[in-house]
């Protein structure tokens, strides 16, 4: 199928991986949801390989988009495998913006200060 | 996992508030170039497949293929203060990806549409499509290539119908400050719309 070390992307390896679901638990985490391992809450020895990595990856803090690169999955998988770490107290979760909101405007100026000190 | 090499790839963790920019366009059109001059991490590529009808978790279910394709997406990381960091997604425009940078848009600070002005007629569906949507600010950019007939910004303006609100900016994409000009004029535009919808309300 795949010589060692490469990666593809089947259709059914994500099936696999979240124990055939295809919706997370949580519909609070996003892309740009930025993502911390508790280190001094050790996963289950139940825990999969995935979810291992996922966890190990996020020893320091990391959007969910940037993990799911990293891990080369696709995210609609991370998001399933860190919405199940979230729920176990696992993984702290910052989020983005909520889909039905807007940043407000002190959060906005907080961008434009940002962007133009880069300048 | 976590090698000396990788160790740049991580955020201070006083980092608490992700937003997020969706740069759009056609094909060719500069959208990782921009996001690449931006960014301070190397763009990071992601592949999706998604449906034509729908979201990209359809596959998940191990449902035989309905007409699938392969969607990229980059994006790049500006960390703006100790607090805030921002994220820039870039994405293709066309119809049939508008079910995914629809999704993306949600809660964004707001959208930076790059416009080659030699196929304006590439962005008339995605800026419909956005005036549709009401809710996502945003702002064109009119990338110059060497070709290019050069257009006044009101004969752009009569050409893509935009509302007289809607900022037009010239952006190199290759540059770092005229890309950040183009965002900053975005987040402007995003600041002033915020104003008059909460004035309105
Ligand atoms: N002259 C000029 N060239 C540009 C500009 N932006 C991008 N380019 C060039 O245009 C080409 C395409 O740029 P990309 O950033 O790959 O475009 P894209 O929108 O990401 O393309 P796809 O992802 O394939 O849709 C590259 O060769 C860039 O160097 C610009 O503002 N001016
Ligand atoms: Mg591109």
């Amino acid at each position: 199928m795949s010589s060692p070390g490469e990666y593809h992307d089947s259709p059914l390896r994500p099936y696999v991986i979240t124990r055939g679901r295809s919706r997370p638990t949580r519909n609070t985490l996003r892309v740009d949801t930025l993502l911390l391992a508790d280190p001094d809450r050790p996963l289950p020895a139940s825990a999969g390989r995935q979810e291992r990595a996922l966890h190990r990856m996020c020893v320091r803090l990391l959007s969910l988009a940037e993990a799911a690169v990293h891990l080369e999955l696709p995210v609609s998988v991370v998001t399933i495998l860190a919405s199940d770490l979230v729920d176990s107290g696992h993984l702290q979760a910052r989020s983005g913006i909520p889909a039905a909101a807007r940043p407000d405007r002190e959060l906005l100026l907080e961008v434009l200060h940002g962007l133009r000190s880069l300048r | 996992m976590v090698s000396e090499a990788c160790a740049d790839r991580y955020l201070p963790e006083t980092v608490q508030q992700p937003v997020k920019i969706l740069v759009v366009g056609a094909l060719g059109v500069g959208k990782t170039t921009l996001v690449g001059s931006v960014s301070e991490i190397r763009p990071l590529r992601t592949e999706e497949t998604m449906t034509e009808a729908g979201a990209g978790v359809d596959r998940l279910a191990g449902l035989p293929d309905k007409n699938t394709t392969t969607v990229a997406m980059d994006f790049g990381r500006v960390t703006l203060n100790d607090r805030v960091v921002l994220y820039l997604f870039g994405a293709p425009g066309q119809r049939r990806f508008w079910n995914m940078w629809e999704g993306l848009a949600e809660g964004a600070v707001g959208v930076l549409v790059l416009v080659d002005t030699r196929r304006l007629e590439d962005s008339f569906e995605v800026l419909d499509q956005l005036e549709l949507r009401a809710d996502t600010p945003f702002a064109v950019a009119v990338n110059h290539f060497p070709d290019t007939h050069p257009h006044g910004e009101e004969e752009l303006r009569r050409a893509l119908d935009l509302l007289p609100t809607t900022p037009v900016v010239d952006c190199d994409a290759r540059d770092r400050t005229s890309s950040l000009d183009a965002l900053i004029a975005l987040v402007e535009h995003a600041t002033e719309d915020l104003a008059a919808r909460e004035a309105a309300s």
